[in-house]
C-alpha cells in the first residue's frame, strides 16, 4: 500500500487518461479541419479510423514494425480521403452522403479483411517516460507520452501556423469561405479540396494505427466505438481551430478518464453517468460559447452542415 | 382525322411526361445494378461466385414468405429512424443523433408500461406510445431549440445527446428501473401481455412496421402537401430569406425537430412493446446511425425512404445466410452495403445529364 | 417458409412435446434443408468468434461438433441481442433445417429463444445461462458452467502473488454470474490472506477496448498487482495489466500467449467436451435434460496451466484446492459471510455450494471487494 495516493489519484488519472485516449480524437479532428476549411465534410473518418486501425495492425504484425503499420495506415486514410475528395467534385454529389456511405464501407472492408488479424499480436509503438523525475509509479505511467501525442501537438501547431500565415493556409480559407472568390484568383477549388481530404484522411488513418498499435494496442472490431464521428463532431465544437482541437480532445479524452478513476477511489454509484461526463461536458461548453447572433463564427463559408 | 390528332397529341404528351417521371427511378436502380456489379467484381477476387452470392441474397431476403417478412420485420424500426433525419434535412438541419430518441422513447414505455398494468390496453398502449414519441421529441426538438435559440451546431448537440440519452438508459435499466428478477440481461419490469404489441394479421411481423409505413405517408403529405411543409422548405433553402419573408422559422425549426424526434421515440416504443416485452440495453442497436444513410440515399424524401429502408433491412436479412452458405464473413454485407450505396450517391450526379429523360433537349 | 410450422408442430405435438428421437428430427426438417447429414446444428455468437474470449470459447465447442460424423455445422457471428437474433434462429431452422439451435449469449434467452421456441416444438433450443424452470417452454435447454470456481483458483493464486495485497477485477455489467466470480476471486485471495482486498471497476458493456484499458490503468493506478476481468474479450484488460507491470488471471479461455511472463493461471470454459456430449445425446436419440450445469469435475471448466511466475507455495494450495473441489459439493461462499454494504449473507455453518441455484442470482459484492453494483 506505499504507494496509495488516495484521492490524488483523480487528477492523476484525468491527466494520464487525456494523454492516453485524446490522440486518435486529436488526430481525426485535425484531418478533418484540413477538409473543413476547404469546404468540404468528410464524415467518412470513423471509416477511414477503422480501417487505419486494422491496416496499421495488420502490417505491423506482417513486417514486425510498427512504423510501417504507422505508414500503410496514413497511405490508406489518404487513398480513403482522395475517393471521397473525388466522388464529391462531381457536380450535385452530396459530401455528408458520401462520408457515410464511406464509413460504411471503410468499416466493412476493414471488419472483412482483418479476421485473421484479431489473435496476432503486434509490436507496440515506443513511449516517452516523461515521468521518470517522479517516484509515484502512478505518474510515471500517466507520463508515458506516446510519439504520436507529441506529433499531434506538433502538427495543431504547425497547422495554426500555416492556416495563418502560409500561401497553403491562404489559399485553403479562400475556397472554403467561397467557391466564387476562389476560381476569381484562379484557383481550382475542386481540385484543393480532394487534397485536403486526402491530407485528412492521412491524419485519421494515423489515427487508426495509434488505437490499434499504441492505446489500447490490439485489433477488434469493438476497437473504435465511435471516435472517428465524435472527433468529426469535435471539430465544429473546437471551431475549426488546430489548437482548439486540441483542447477539445484533451477535455474528452481527460473527461473519459473519470468514470474509471472515480469507481477505482470508491465512488462507485451511478458510473454510467461519470462514463457521460466527456459528452455533458462537450455540450456544456458548446452551450455556453455559443450564442444565436454569432452562430457560427470562423465556419467556412462553403460548408454544407453549418450554411 | 379528330381522331389521328388526339392519338398524336396524347402520344407526345405521355411519353416526355413518363421520361421525365422515370428519371428518379432509373437511375437509382441502373446505380443499384452498376454497383451490385462492382461488388461481384470484388467477390471475384475472392474466389467466390457473385451469381452464387446474388442467388443466396435473393433467397435470404425476399425469396421466400419467410425471408420477405424477415426483411419486413427488420425494416419497421429504419423507417421511423430515417424519418427522424429526413424531416429536420427539410429545413438544412443534420441531425444525426436518432438513436438517443430511440432508446430514451424504449426506456419511458418499459419503465411506465408496467404501472398501466390494470388501464385497459386500448387507453394504455396509445398513451405509452404518445409518451414515448414526446420523450424522443423532447430530446431531438432540444437539439433543434439549442440550434434556434443559442446557435448550438445541431449535427454536434445530436450526436452528444445520443451518447447522453445512452449512458441515462444504461443508468436506468440497470439502477432505479431494474426489475430485480431480471438476471443475466438486465431489465425494467416486463409489460403485461395485454400491453404486448402482436403481429400484423396473417403475417410475423409486428405493427411497427404498418406505424412506420404510416408515418413515411404522413411525413411526405406534411412536407409535399401543406403549407407548413412548403414554410419548411423554404427555410431549408435560405433561413434569411424565410425570416424575411416573415415565417415562423422558429416555431418550424422545434416542430420539426420534435416531431422527427417523436418517430424515432415510437420505434423505440415498438422494440420494447413488440420486441423485447421489457426495455434493456439492446435497445441501443444502431437503428438510429442506420436512419442516417438511409434518409440521406432516400435524399430525405419520406416515400423513397420506403424502398431504401427495404433494401438495406433485406441485405441484413440475407447476411446469415451469407455466413452460412458462402463461407464469407459477416462483414461482407458491409462491404456490399458500401458498394451499393456509393454507387448510388454517385449516380446523383447523373441527374438532369442524360437526354433521355429531358424531352425538351429530344429535337 | 410459414407454410410448415403450424401443421408440422401441431402433428408432432403428438408424438410428445418431447419428441427428439433421432427419427422425429429428421422427419421434422423443413422442406428447404439443404442438408444430406441427419442433424444440422446451428451456433450463434453475439461477437467475433475469435475474440480470445467468451464467443471463441464456444466457437472452439463448435468446432470440435463440426468434426464429429453425420453434424453439419452452421454458424453466425456478431448477432445483435435483438430481433435479429430471432429471425437468425428461426433462419437456421427454416432455411438451413437446424435442428439444434446453440444461442450462446446471456442476453438471447429472454426474450429472444422464449419467444421464439413455442413455435417450432420440434427444434430443440439450447442456451448457455439462461435458467430454465418448470412452465418455460420444453424444448428449451440451458446449460452452464461453475465458472465461478475457477475465479477461486485464480484468487488463490492471486492471494500469493500480491505484494500491495489489493487485486483488481475489470468487470462489464453487476450481473449475477459477474458478481459471482469478482466475489470468488476475493474469497480465493482471502483464503490466502484475508487482509486482502478486491477492487473492481465497471466498464458497463461487455466489449469496449478503450473502456477495458482505462479500467485497467485505473485498477493499476490504485495498487492492484493483480488483475482479472469478467468482458467478452480478456485480450486489452491482460495486455494493458501485463504492461503496467501486473500479474493476470485469464478468463474465457487460454490468453497465456499475450503475456507468458505475467500470466499466473486462468478460468476456461471447456465446451468441446460439453457440445458433443450433447449432440452424441441428440443423435442417439435421448431426450436432453431441460437444465444442466456442470465444473471441473465434469470438463465443463478447466484452469490454464500454471505460469512461471507462480511461486511453489501458491501451486502447492491451488492443487489442494482443486483436489478438494474435484471431489464435488465445494462452497466458496459460505458463513459467516457479509456483503460489503455490512449485511449479513450467510450465518455461521451456513453455505452455498457449487450447485447451489441460489447462486445464480447474486445480487451482492462480498466484504472486501470495492465497488458497487449500480
Amino acid at each position: 500500500m506505499e504507494h496509495d495516493i488516495g484521492l490524488w489519484g483523480i487528477p492523476i488519472a484525468i491527466l494520464g487518461g487525456a494523454i492516453r485516449v485524446s490522440t486518435p480524437f486529436l488526430f481525426v479532428s485535425l484531418g478533418e479541419v484540413l477538409t473543413e476549411r476547404a469546404g468540404r465534410i468528410n464524415l467518412g473518418l470513423e471509416g477511414t479510423l477503422v480501417f487505419g486501425a486494422m491496416s496499421g495492425y495488420a502490417t505491423a504484425v506482417l513486417t514486425g514494425s510498427a512504423w510501417a503499420g504507422v505508414a500503410v495506415a496514413a497511405l490508406a486514410g489518404a487513398v480513403f480521403g482522395l475517393v471521397h475528395g473525388i466522388l464529391c467534385s462531381l457536380p450535385k454529389v452530396n459530401d455528408i452522403a458520401i462520408g457515410i456511405a464511406m464509413m460504411l464501407f471503410g468499416t466493412g472492408i476493414a471488419f472483412y479483411f482483418g479476421k485473421p488479424y484479431i489473435q496476432p499480436v503486434a509490436p507496440h509503438l515506443p513511449a516517452i517516460p516523461l515521468g521518470f523525475w517522479s517516484d509515484l509509479p502512478q505518474l510515471q505511467a500517466a507520463l508515458q507520452v506516446n510519439v504520436l501525442f507529441v506529433a499531434g501537438l506538433g502538427l495543431a501547431l504547425g497547422m495554426a501556423w500555416m492556416l495563418r500565415a502560409t500561401r497553403i493556409g491562404l489559399t485553403l480559407r479562400v475556397v472554403g469561405d467561397s467557391t466564387d472568390a476562389a476560381r476569381a484568383m484562379g484557383l481550382r477549388p475542386n481540385v484543393i479540396r480532394t487534397l485536403a481530404t486526402a491530407a485528412g484522411g492521412a491524419f485519421a488513418g494515423i489515427g487508426g494505427a495509434f488505437l490499434s498499435l499504441y492505446y489500447p494496442g490490439s485489433w477488434n472490431e469493438g476497437l473504435s466505438s465511435g471516435q472517428g464521428l465524435m472527433a468529426v463532431a469535435l471539430v465544429i465544437f473546437a471551431r475549426w481551430n488546430p489548437i482548439a482541437c486540441f483542447g477539445a480532445a484533451l477535455l474528452f479524452g481527460g473527461a473519459g478518464a473519470l468514470g474509471p478513476a472515480l469507481q477505482s477511489v470508491g465512488i462507485s454509484s451511478g458510473y454510467y453517468l461519470f462514463y457521460a461526463a466527456p459528452y455533458v461536458l462537450t455540450l456544456g461548453v458548446l452551450i455556453a460559447t455559443s450564442s444565436p447572433n454569432r452562430a457560427m463564427a470562423g465556419a467556412p463559408g462553403e460548408l454544407s452542415i453549418t450554411k | 382525322m379528330a381522331d389521328q390528332t388526339m392519338i398524336g397529341s396524347t402520344g407526345a404528351t405521355w411519353l416526355p411526361a413518363l421520361a421525365r417521371r422515370s428519371e428518379a427511378v432509373v437511375i437509382p436502380l441502373a446505380a443499384l445494378v452498376l454497383g451490385l456489379g462492382l461488388f461481384g467484381l470484388f467477390l471475384l477476387t475472392q474466389g467466390k461466385s457473385p451469381v452464387d452470392f446474388m442467388a443466396i441474397v435473393w433467397k435470404g431476403a425476399y425469396g421466400s414468405a419467410f425471408s420477405l417478412q424477415n426483411t419486413l420485420s427488420r425494416a419497421a424500426p429504419l423507417l421511423l429512424a430515417a424519418l427522424c433525419v429526413a424531416l429536420p434535412a427539410r429545413l438544412g438541419l443534420v441531425v444525426i443523433g436518432g438513436e438517443g430518441a430511440i432508446v430514451l422513447g424504449g426506456v419511458a414505455t418499459g419503465a411506465l408500461g408496467p404501472h398501466l398494468a390494470a388501464v385497459p390496453p386500448i387507453v394504455a398502449l396509445p398513451l405509452l406510445g404518445l409518451i414515448a414519441m414526446a420523450v424522443g421529441g423532447l430530446w431531438i426538438g432540444a437539439a433543434g431549440a439549442l440550434r434556434f435559440y443559442r446557435g448550438v451546431n445541431e449535427t454536434i448537440s445530436s450526436l452528444l445527446l445520443a451518447y447522453i440519452a445512452i449512458a441515462l438508459m444504461n443508468h436506468l435499466v440497470e439502477g432505479p428501473f431494474r426489475d430485480p428478477a431480471s438476471l443475466n440481461k438486465p431489465s425494467t419490469l416486463p409489460l403485461v401481455d395485454a400491453l404486448r404489441v402482436g403481429n400484423l394479421p396473417g403475417m410475423e411481423v409486428h405493427w411497427g412496421l404498418a406505424f412506420g409505413l404510416l408515418a413515411c405517408v404522413a411525413s411526405w403529405v406534411l412536407i409535399d402537401k401543406t403549407t407548413w411543409g412548403f414554410a419548411a422548405r423554404i427555410v431549408g433553402g435560405n433561413v434569411r430569406a424565410a425570416q424575411v419573408q416573415g415565417l415562423p422559422v422558429g416555431r418550424l425549426i422545434l416542430g420539426f425537430t420534435a416531431l422527427a424526434g417523436g418517430f424515432a421515440g415510437l420505434a423505440g416504443f415498438f422494440e420494447v412493446t413488440a420486441v423485447f416485452g421489457s426495455a434493456n440495453a439492446s435497445l441501443a442497436s444502431g437503428y438510429g446511425y442506420t436512419g442516417i444513410l438511409i434518409a440521406f440515399l432516400a435524399r430525405h424524401n419520406p416515400l423513397a425512404i420506403i424502398p431504401v429502408a427495404l433494401l438495406l433491412a433485406g441485405f441484413d436479412a440475407a447476411s446469415g445466410l451469407i455466413q452460412r452458405r458462402m463461407d464469407l464473413p459477416d462483414a461482407t454485407i458491409l462491404v456490399l452495403q458500401g458498394f451499393v450505396f456509393l454507387v448510388i450517391l454517385i449516380s446523383d450526379t447523373a441527374y438532369g445529364r442524360l437526354k433521355l429523360f429531358h424531352p425538351e433537349r429530344w429535337a | 417458409m410459414r407454410l410448415s410450422p403450424k401443421t408440422l408442430s401441431r402433428r408432432h405435438f403428438l408424438n410428445g412435446a418431447a419428441a427428439l428421437s433421432g427419427v422425429a428430427l429428421t422427419s421434422s426438417l423443413p422442406m428447404m434443408a439443404r442438408a444430406a447429414a441427419p442433424l444440422t446444428v446451428g451456433f450463434i455468437y453475439v461477437g467475433a468468434k475469435d475474440d480470445f474470449g467468451y464467443n471463441q470459447s464456444h466457437a472452439e465447442g463448435a468446432a470440435a461438433v463440426k468434426a464429429m460424423e453425420g453434424v453439419t455445422v452452421v454458424e453466425e457471428e456478431n448477432v445483435p441481442e435483438t430481433i435479429d437474433v430471432q429471425k437468425t434462429m428461426e433462419s437456421m431452422i427454416n432455411l438451413d433445417g437446424a435442428a439444434l439451435l446453440f444461442p450462446t449469449s446471456f442476453g438471447y434467452f429472454d426474450p429472444h429463444v422464449l419467444a421464439v421456441a413455442p413455435k417450432y416444438p420440434d427444434v430443440r433450443f439450447e442456451h448457455a445461462a439462461g435458467l430454465w424452470h418448470e412452465g418455460l417452454p420444453t424444448n428449451v435447454g440451458s446449460y452452464f458452467g461453475y465458472i465461478g470456481m475457477g475465479q477461486y483458483l485464480n484468487g488463490i493464486v492471486a492471494g500469493h502473488m500480491t505484494k500491495s495485497k489489493k487485486i483488481g477485477f475489470v468487470a462489464a455489467k453487476p450481473i449475477p454470474q459477474v458478481l459471482l466470480n469478482i466475489n470468488s476471486f476475493l474469497l480465493g485471495a482471502r483464503a490466502v490472506d484475508p487482509t486482502i482486498t478486491c477492487q473492481v471497476i465497471f466498464t458497463g458493456e461487455w466489449s469496449l477496448a478503450v473502456k477495458e484499458a482505462e479500467a485497467t490503468n485505473a485498477l493499476c493506478d490504485a495498487g492492484c498487482d493483480v488483475i482479472t476481468c469478467h468482458v467478452d474479450g480478456p485480450k486489452v484488460t491482460i495486455q494493458t495489466a501485463a504492461g503496467r507491470g501486473a500479474y493476470v488471471c485469464g478468463y474465457h479461455a487460454n490468453q497465456s500467449a499475450l503475456a507468458p511472463d505475467k500470466y499466473l493461471t486462468g478460468a476456461e470454459w471447456n465446451w468441446a467436451g460439453v457440445y458433443t456430449g450433447m449432440v452424441k445425446k441428440v443423435l442417439a436419440g435421448e431426450t436432453l435434460p431441460n437444465f444442466m450445469r456442470g465444473g471441473l469435475t465434469d470438463g465443463y471448466i478447466k484452469m490454464s496451466p500454471l505460469g512461471p511466475a507462480v511461486t511453489p507455495e501458491a501451486k502447492a494450495q491451488f492443487d489442494a484446492t482443486m483436489a478438494e473441489i474435484m471431489k464435488g459439493g465445494y462452497a466458496v461462499i459460505k458463513g459467516p459471510l457479509k456483503d460489503n454494504k455490512g449485511n449479513v449473507i450467510l450465518k455461521d455453518g451456513e453455505k452455498q455450494v457449487e450447485t447451489d441455484i441460489k447462486l445464480e442470482s447474486m445480487d451482492y459484492l462480498v466484504e472486501g471487494v470495492l465497488g458497487a453494483t449500480s
